[in-house]
């Protein structure tokens, strides 16, 4: 019933050549854009790139996990947050920008610790991610006291923490990254991790996370502790997104509360079921379609982007809910498997005819 | 003395809340197993519906009985062109509630504009000393028991709420026995639906009407069924009792929003030592 799909083969094995051929392409198109392009396409590259980043981080722990977060969003804020508190307190960036993934990560092992732990069910999981945004989204908002000061970082509730530094260069701390800059980091950022992210799959502990998604009571009967593993994947990718989120607060010079709100989560989950969840290829490219489709519809003028963007995730669970990318590649592969037959079948039977 | 009071007062106020805008929950996903992430947008709904019809001049109890109609009706559409395809893919559930949610959210500013806009349900004040509590308060706590009471006797005493409870026990068996389950299912839904907008009704007079404004009651709403656990009513009672002191009591002492991560903190925990919910353990029983 499940044909074979060529963007969701086995992803336990090796990456075929064509794919380092593919990836290889892609890093040198990414790497040449910005010779070709006005400043503005960096700035809106950079942010897809952020963005993809974020997306990937879910999609990896989806897909992969079997656990649908919208927590994802929290470490996107956190490691804003970690980065401008940091860098605006010492004027240094390269440890804030650690710090900005490793605060997530910690508290990422935290949260997981209860939830995974308590081996509440994956549907218990997401609802109370859920949750959790809600309310620390909230207690964000309500930090615009005069009291609430971290070293010498107002926290400013809802009106964000604005000029936050440009990234240093860390070997040379008096520059500093600009536009262009920023492109290169985010984009270099995005692949390594892309790429990190598809070997760790090929890994011992990448399979046995995919075989916790397909049978976490099997592969406990197996002799694997599932929540070890579980746990791991939520810390990586909350690591993932902390970095995406100091990354887009040195993409703004900005940090808001806004950051790891729903309809900010709302998005990511958009990008990845667009583009496929069980890709990792497909989260990337989910961001950079809705991303554009949202500017669009912005600037279209046509009223409340949220409207739009709640129907499409109704049309794509209800029709497409395995995304575009796995959906095309079923599609392609179904219509060349036809076109062989065909070609088979005349084959055979001119060979018959010829007898 | 009235300080005392007034501390009662404040936890049952919590309490009341809590169980007013989880019970329609307690259906829609303690009995029924659908996560309806769209459920803060139905309170939301019903706010509007009673704004509405206070503003067309009607009384405000009859508009609180039209909210509630108005949603369960609305429900009843949402089960068959959404849910009804759904039953039993909670993940793809909670995806395709929660584009609804942000639908419902779109069109309700693109109609209305993202203002808020007040009802008026004036029932005086009631004073202790230098305390004064709103009656209007009182009722609506005492009105959140009796709809939690009300709803414990149609599953327990009524024809209908064996079906329904059979139903959900077991769809195929209860179809062997001649009962049409679709219809069951359907009802059901709507009647969760019409608590949530009742609900929507009841708090429309003590907080500002706006498009986003289900977003706090459905994190409040899943935290209470969700520790509850299997039996719905009795887990949403006891989880509403456990969330609505502990918020009373910090907010009272602090800040409302302390209060709201003292509850969340406190729902983490619980799901750490009861991974069931409170009632995981409990046989018998709603």
């Amino acid at each position: 019933m499940n044909p074979k799909n060529w963007f969701e083969e086995s992803h336990s094995e090796m990456p075929k050549p064509w794919w380092w051929v593919f990836i290889g392409f892609l890093i040198l198109g990414g790497l040449i854009l910005p010779m070709f392009t006005e400043i503005d396409v960096h700035l809106d590259m950079s942010i897809i790139f952020i963005f993809a980043l974020l997306s990937l981080s879910m999609g990896f722990l989806w897909g992969y996990g079997g656990m649908l977060s919208f927590g994802q969003t929290i470490f996107f804020g956190l490691g804003g947050y970690t980065y401008a508190i940091w860098s605006l307190n010492f004027n240094e960036t390269t440890f804030g920008l650690i710090l900005a993934v490793f605060v997530p990560l910690l508290v990422s092992c935290a949260l997981g610790y209860f939830m995974i732990y308590g081996r509440i069910s994956n549907i218990y999981f997401t609802v109370t991610t859920l949750v959790t945004t809600i309310v620390l989204e909230k207690a964000v908002r309500a930090t615009s006291d005069e009291r609430f000061v971290i070293g010498s970082v107002r926290l400013k509730g809802q009106n964000g923490i604005s000029s936050v530094p440009d990234l240093q260069i860390p070997w040379n701390p008096d520059e500093t990254l600009f536009l262009t800059g920023v492109y290169y980091v985010t984009f270099v950022a995005l692949f390594l991790t892309y790429i990190a992210l598809r070997m760790l799959l090929i890994t011992h502990f990448g399979r046995v996370l995919v075989s916790i998604r397909e049978n976490e009571n099997r592969t406990e009967l197996l002799g694997y502790d599932a929540r070890r593993y579980k746990l791991g994947a939520f810390v990586i990718s909350g690591g993932i997104a902390g970095l995406a989120g100091a990354l887009y607060g040195i993409w703004g010079n900005f940090v808001a509360p806004e950051m790891m709100n729903l309809n900010s989560a709302a998005n990511i989950v958009m990008y990845v079921i667009v583009g496929g969840k069980s890709t990792l290829i497909g989260p990337i490219f989910g961001t950079a379609v809705v991303q554009r489709v949202t500017t669009e519809l912005g600037m279209a003028g046509v009223g409340q982007v949220t409207l739009y963007l709640g129907l499409m995730l109704i049309i794509f669970v209800m029709v497409f809910p395995r995304g575009i990318l796995p959906t095309l590649g079923t599609l392609t592969f179904i219509t060349f498997d036809k076109i062989r037959n065909y070609y088979k079948n005349n084959f055979d039977k001119g060979d018959k005819d010829g007898q | 003395m009235n300080e005392i009071i007034i501390y009662l007062y404040q936890i049952a106020f919590s309490l009341g809340l809590f169980i007013l805008i989880s019970l329609g929950l307690a259906i829609i996903f303690g009995m029924m197993g659908v996560i309806n992430l769209a459920q803060g947008e139905f309170i939301m709904l019903g706010a509007y519906f009673c704004l509405f019809s206070t503003q067309a001049g009607f009384p405000f109890w009859i508009s609180v009985i039209f909210a509630s109609l108005g949603v369960g009706i609305f429900g009843i559409i949402v089960e068959r062109l959404l849910i009804r395809f759904l039953y039993g893919r909670i993940m793809d559930t909670l995806l395709a509630t929660w584009g609804l949610s942000l639908f419902m959210v779109g069109l309700v500013t693109t109609i209305f504009g993202p203002s808020e806009a007040g009802v008026e349900a004036q029932l005086g004040k009631i004073w202790f000393g230098d305390y004064s509590i709103a009656t209007y308060n009182l009722v609506l706590i005492l009105l959140a028991f009796v709809m939690l009471a009300l709803t414990y006797c149609l599953w327990r005493f009524t024809k209908f709420g064996l079906i329904v409870r059979g139903t959900m026990q077991n769809p195929n068996m209860s179809a062997a026995m001649g009962i049409n389950t679709k219809l069951y299912y359907m009802l059901t839904f709507g009647l969760g639906s019409a608590l949530t907008g009742f609900a929507g009704a009841m708090i429309a007079p003590i907080v500002g009407n706006q498009p986003t404004m289900g977003v706090f009651y459905v994190a409040k709403a899943f935290i209470t069924v969700i520790s509850g656990g299997q039996l719905p009513l009795m887990g949403t009672f006891i989880a509403s009792t456990i969330f609505g002191i502990t918020d009373g009591i910090v907010s009272f002492a602090s800040t409302q929003v302390v209060g709201e991560i003292c509850v969340l903190l406190v729902a983490i925990l619980l799901l750490r030592l009861l991974p069931k919910g409170i009632t995981g353990r409990f046989k018998r029983g709603f």
